[in-house]
């Protein structure tokens, strides 16, 4: 089966981007795929590389772009929801890449089920 | 995009895309990023509808006054959906009555309808984003 994941909260606050990344690791450890990871309202900080957690500590932004480098998952970050939390080029992990909330919607139609990680 | 040749036609799928919306109108962003959604999804030419319970039916209240919060006024923006062909707008039945609300408070026409038809209704779609 051919999952979309839309992410809605920041790392660390909310549980719900590693809700969402272990989500993501067990479609793939199932044999699915996933169509895209999309990024927004909060979620858009997952993108930032500049996050730095205490060492003893998971580091989400890492994850995902080790998730996005080991099985090319698309990573996608909501163009107007970066800019408006100075999320930008400059700061964006590895992985991830900025675009239109059209790619949100793109994944709705492309993939079977579309996954919402929210509040 | 290269993979939109191969997947021939595939912008004319056509699917139920349904938003939910549970917040208050201010106090989070949550109802006005969904609005942005559901204008996108509206011009991906999707069959759109919008759901609004608990806190979320105050998005639609009439009458909402932002000056003194410092934030933008976008609830005429509902009013403007019907220009994007949105036009199938659900309020939950308890969450009105418990709010002391009616649809005469509310900004555009909506269909109430009790939880456990729209329960139903969203058990028909083929995509539910909740915000």
């Amino acid at each position: 089966m051919k999952f979309g994941i839309l992410v809605n909260e920041g790392p660390y606050q909310h549980q719900a981007s590693d809700s969402a990344y272990q989500f993501a690791m067990a479609v793939l450890a199932k044999g699915h795929e996933i169509y895209r990871v999309f990024f927004y309202n909060d979620g858009v900080n997952n993108a930032n590389k500049l996050v730095e957690p205490p060492q003893d500590d998971r580091n989400i932004t890492q994850q995902w772009s080790k998730l996005a480098a080991d099985h090319g998952i698309d990573l996608v970050v909501c163009v107007a929801a970066a800019l408006r939390r100075g999320i930008k080029d400059e700061i964006l992990a590895p992985g991830f890449r900025i675009s239109g909330l059209g790619q949100l919607v793109e994944a709705g139609i492309e993939a079977d089920r579309l996954v919402v990680f929210g509040d | 995009m290269s993979d939109m040749e191969e997947n021939e036609g595939g912008a004319e799928k056509v699917k139920r895309l349904m938003i939910v919306n549970r917040k208050a109108p201010y106090g989070t962003i949550y109802a006005l990023e969904s609005l942005e959604v559901v204008l996108i999804g509206a011009a991906f030419d999707q069959d759109v509808s919008l759901v609004f319970v608990d806190d979320g039916v105050y998005q639609l209240k009439k009458g909402q006054q932002t000056k003194d919060i410092g934030q933008k006024n976008f609830s005429p923006t509902y009013r403007a959906l019907e220009g994007y062909d949105v036009e199938k707008l659900y309020v939950e039945q308890e969450s009105l009555e418990v709010r002391g609300l009616a649809t005469d408070d509310l900004l555009v026409p909506v269909e109430v309808l009790p939880s456990a038809k729209l329960g139903a209704l969203m058990e028909e779609q083929d995509v539910v984003l909740s915000f």
